[in-house]
C-alpha cells in the first residue's frame, strides 16, 4: 500500500461548452438582473460552476464529460505513459493530478509531492535575465530558494547557456529560451512527475537530452507520467502506457502494445467484415462517395486464405455510389505504412478503365494486387476517386487496417529485415 | 463539509524518501465554502516574494519615469487640490496647511487605488501561471497589493520631505502609523479580492474599478476634512474604511485636532469584515478560476 504514488478512483470532469461558456458575463448584466429578480441573483451569487444564465431562467447548457469513471494506480518509480488523441482528456486528467483544476466526482490520492510540467517556461518574464528567470521560474515550479541556488550552475551547464545568464531573455534565440527552461524544470526533485508533450519543442539534439535526463528521474526511483504523442518516446521511456479514448481508459499495460493499438485504431481485423465507409472522413468534391470496401487474400494456388500472408494476392472489392454526373474518372488504391509514406499505388486508368456515372447509379470496382511482399507489420488502405490533375472526386484516406503477417514458410526471411519490400532475389557466391 | 485536500506536503531536502515518511494528499471535488488555509499561504511565502519581486522589477524597469510615477500622481492631485479646494473655494483643512492636508491623506490613497487598480486584474493578468502551475491563488492579489508598498514608501519620502518644508514636526502619534498603513493595506486587499475574483467571471469588472475608484476618493475625506460631517454622520462616515485610514494618517502624523476614535474603530471594523468575506468568496470560487480565466 505505502508503495503507490497515485491513487485514481472514478475521477470525473465535466465542462460547460456552448453558448453560456462563450460571452464573459458582464456584471452590468448581472445588476440589472439583480435589480429585476432580486432573491434569485443572491442565490446565484457563489454558485461556483461558472454558469449562469442572464435571463434568469436555465439556458441550454451542452455539458461534455473530459473525463469520466478514470481509475489507475501508480507505483512509486513507475514510468508510466499516457496516450490518446487529441482531446481524449490527457491535458484534463494532467491538470486534475496538477491541482489546477478540481474534478467534478472521484478522487485521487498523491503521495509524495508532485511537480507538474505543462508548459516550458511557465512564468518567463521577458525583462528579467536569465539567472533572474531561473529563481522566478523555479519558484514558481515548486523549488525553495535555497534549493535553486545549489542546482543553479547544474541548470546553466545543462541549458548551456553560461555566457548569456545575465542578459534579459527577450534577447534569447527560442532554442536558448527552451533549453532554460526545460533546465530549470528537469531539476526539479520531487517523488511524482508530471509532464505534458512539452518535449514537443527543441531540436533533435536537446529533446535526446531531455529525454536523457527524465530517463534518469525515472531510474532514481520517481514515479513519472509521461503524456506523449511521440510513441517511439513512450515506448523508449515507459514499460506501461494508459491509453485514454473520449475521456475514459480504453487501455492498461505494456507500452509497446499500447502504443501499437493506438496507432491503429482505425478499424478492424477481420477480413471477413466489410468495411463500411459511410461514416468515415471523406475527402473531395462529393460527386461520388465510397460506400463500403471488402479485403480478402488469395494464397500462391489462388485459394482463399485468411490472412494477409507477405507474398499472397490482395483482393479489394469497392462500391462506389454516383449522387452528380461523372466522367471518365480513375479509382485508385493506396497502401500506406505506419508512418504514412505510400508503398502502393495502383488505379483503374493504368489498366485503361474509366468510370462514368450517373446520379443514383453504383459500381463496384475490384482490384487484384499480386504477390504482394510486403513486409510484416501494420498498413493503411485508402481509396481515391477522381480525374488525375483535374479533379478529386472522393478520397478515403484510411479506409481500413491491413496487417501482414509473416509466410510460415520462409519466416525468418519476412520478419527479420527492414526493407518494407521483400522482393524475390537469387543469389550466388563464389570464392576465388 | 468539504473533503477537500488532508494534509500538506513536506518540503524534502534530497532524493525520494522512504513511503513511511510522505504525506497523503487527497484531490477531490470541493463542496460549499472552502476552508482559507492560511498556512498554505505560508509555505508558498517566498513564491509570494518572487511575484511581488517580479511586479517591482518589471515596473520599474519598464517606465522610463520609473520611481518619479509614484510621486508625480499624488503630487499633482495635491496641487490641483490645492488650487481650486484650498486656495479658490478656501476648504477648512483642521487648521493644517492645505497642501499637507491634502497630500497626507493622498498617499495612502495611491496606495490603495493603486492596490485596487493592479489587484483587480491580477488574476485574469496571471492566467498563464494559474491554467499551468499549482500555487494557493490568494497568492495573486496578495502579491499585487504587496508591490504597492514600494511606491508608497517613495510617496512617503515626499510627503516627510515637505512637512519639513512647512515645518511641521510629527507628534509621538506618529507610532501609530505602521497600524494605519496595515489598515490601508487590509483595505486594499479585502477589496481587491473581490474583485480580482469577480473580474475572472465578469469581464467588465475591470472597466468599472476606475469609476469605483474615482467614486470613492471624493467619498473619502481627502479634499476635504470629515470633521465637516456632524454626529452621529462622522462616526457611520468610518463605515468607508478609507476614512479611517485618511484620518488616522493625518492624526498621527500632523496632529489634527480630531482624535478619531471611534471612526478608526468602525473603519478597522469595516475593513475586516471586507477582507474576511473577500477572502471566503475567493476561495469559494477559487475551482472554476483555471476553467474561465
Amino acid at each position: 500500500m505505502s508503495d503507490i504514488a497515485i491513487k485514481v478512483e472514478g475521477l470525473g470532469k465535466r465542462y460547460h461548452i456552448g453558448a453560456n461558456q462563450q460571452s464573459y458575463k458582464t456584471l452590468k448584466e448581472k445588476l440589472t438582473d439583480t435589480a429585476a429578480t432580486p432573491f434569485r441573483a443572491l442565490r446565484s451569487l457563489g454558485r461556483r460552476n461558472g454558469h449562469h444564465s442572464s435571463n434568469g431562467h436555465k439556458s441550454k447548457a451542452e455539458m461534455i464529460w473530459a473525463l469520466k469513471d478514470v481509475s489507475f494506480e501508480i507505483k512509486r518509480g513507475e514510468v508510466v505513459g499516457i496516450i490518446g488523441r487529441n482531446g481524449a482528456g490527457k491535458s484534463t486528467l494532467l491538470k486534475i493530478l496538477s491541482r489546477i483544476t478540481e474534478p467534478t466526482e472521484g478522487y485521487a490520492d498523491i503521495t509524495g509531492r508532485i511537480a507538474s510540467l505543462l508548459e516550458v517556461g511557465t512564468g518567463f518574464q521577458p525583462e528579467l535575465t536569465g539567472r533572474e528567470n531561473i529563481y522566478l521560474n523555479g519558484s514558481i515550479l515548486g523549488m525553495k530558494h535555497a534549493e535553486i541556488r545549489r542546482k543553479f550552475d547544474e541548470i546553466v551547464a545543462f541549458a548551456e547557456v553560461e555566457k548569456f545568464i545575465d542578459t534579459p531573455v527577450k534577447h534569447y534565440s527560442s532554442g536558448m529560451y527552451v533549453r532554460l527552461a526545460f533546465g530549470v524544470a528537469a531539476h526539479l526533485d520531487p517523488e511524482i512527475l508530471l509532464v505534458d508533450e512539452v518535449l514537443a519543442v527543441g531540436d533533435a539534439a536537446f529533446q535526446k537530452k531531455c529525454l536523457g535526463k527524465m530517463g534518469d528521474v525515472a531510474r532514481e526511483g520517481r514515479a513519472v507520467l509521461f503524456v506523449s504523442h511521440n510513441t517511439s518516446a513512450v515506448v523508449s521511456l515507459c514499460k506501461r502506457a494508459l491509453l485514454l479514448t473520449s475521456g475514459s481508459i480504453s487501455m492498461d499495460g505494456p507500452s509497446t502494445d499500447v502504443t501499437a493499438s493506438y496507432q491503429f485504431e482505425a478499424a478492424g481485423l477481420n477480413l471477413n467484415q466489410t468495411t463500411d465507409l459511410r461514416e468515415v472522413t471523406h475527402k473531395g468534391s462529393g460527386k461520388a462517395r465510397f460506400l463500403s470496401m471488402d479485403l480478402q487474400a488469395n494464397g500462391k494456388s489462388g485459394q482463399p486464405i485468411h490472412s494477409i500472408v507477405t507474398g499472397c494476392d490482395v483482393l479489394i472489392e469497392t462500391t462506389v455510389s454516383c449522387l452528380a454526373d461523372i466522367q471518365d474518372a480513375n479509382v485508385a488504391v493506396i497502401v500506406y505504412d505506419s508512418n504514412g509514406y505510400r508503398l502502393i499505388d495502383v488505379n483503374t486508368a493504368l489498366k485503361g478503365d474509366f468510370l462514368s456515372m450517373q446520379p443514383g447509379q453504383e459500381a463496384t470496382i475490384r482490384f487484384r494486387l499480386k504477390e504482394v511482399l510486403l513486409k510484416p507489420g501494420s498498413y493503411y488502405v485508402g481509396l481515391w476517386i477522381g480525374r488525375g490533375g483535374v479533379e478529386e472526386i472522393d478520397s478515403v484516406d484510411y479506409a481500413r487496417r491491413m496487417d501482414v503477417i509473416a509466410d510460415v514458410e520462409s519466416v525468418r526471411h519476412t520478419e527479420v529485415f527492414p526493407g518494407a519490400y521483400l522482393c524475390k532475389f537469387d543469389s550466388m557466391v563464389e570464392t576465388n | 463539509m468539504n473533503t477537500e485536500f488532508a494534509v500538506s506536503e513536506s518540503p524534502l531536502a534530497l532524493g525520494p524518501s522512504p513511503a513511511a515518511a510522505l504525506p497523503t494528499l487527497r484531490i477531490a471535488p470541493s463542496k460549499g465554502w472552502v476552508p482559507l488555509k492560511l498556512s498554505e499561504l505560508w509555505e508558498y511565502r517566498e513564491l509570494l516574494y518572487f511575484l511581488v519581486w517580479r511586479d517591482i522589477k518589471v515596473r520599474y524597469k519598464q517606465t522610463a519615469l520609473g520611481a518619479t510615477w509614484a510621486i508625480i500622481q499624488p503630487f499633482l492631485t495635491m496641487v490641483v487640490f490645492s488650487l481650486f479646494f484650498g486656495h479658490l473655494a478656501k476648504m477648512p483643512s483642521d487648521g493644517i496647511p492645505y497642501p499637507i492636508f491634502s497630500f497626507a491623506a493622498l498617499v495612502p490613497w495611491s496606495f490603495f487605488a493603486n492596490g485596487l487598480s493592479q489587484s483587480s486584474n491580477s488574476l485574469v493578468g496571471s492566467s498563464n501561471l494559474i491554467t499551468k502551475v499549482y500555487f494557493p491563488r490568494l497568492i495573486v492579489p496578495l502579491a499585487s497589493s504587496f508591490s504597492g508598498v514600494v511606491d508608497f514608501l517613495i510617496a512617503f519620502a515626499v510627503l516627510i520631505a515637505m512637512m519639513l518644508y512647512y515645518g511641521l514636526l510629527p507628534t509621538l502619534n506618529v507610532l501609530w502609523l505602521p497600524l494605519f498603513l496595515l489598515l490601508a493595506m487590509v483595505t486594499s486587499l479585502g477589496v481587491g479580492l473581490w474583485l480580482s475574483a469577480l473580474n475572472v467571471e465578469y469581464r467588465d469588472v475591470r472597466f468599472i474599478v476606475p469609476f469605483i475608484t474615482q467614486f470613492w476618493l471624493f467619498v473619502t475625506p481627502i479634499a476635504y476634512p470629515s470633521s465637516l460631517l456632524p454626529e452621529p454622520w462622522h462616526t457611520l462616515y468610518g463605515l468607508n474604511p478609507m476614512v479611517g485610514v485618511v484620518e488616522g494618517f493625518r492624526w498621527a502624523l500632523l496632529g489634527t485636532k480630531t482624535a478619531p476614535g471611534p471612526i478608526i474603530a468602525v473603519s478597522s471594523t469595516a475593513a475586516i469584515v471586507i477582507l474576511i468575506t473577500g477572502a471566503f468568496y475567493f476561495r469559494r470560487m477559487e475551482k472554476t478560476f483555471a476553467d474561465i480565466v
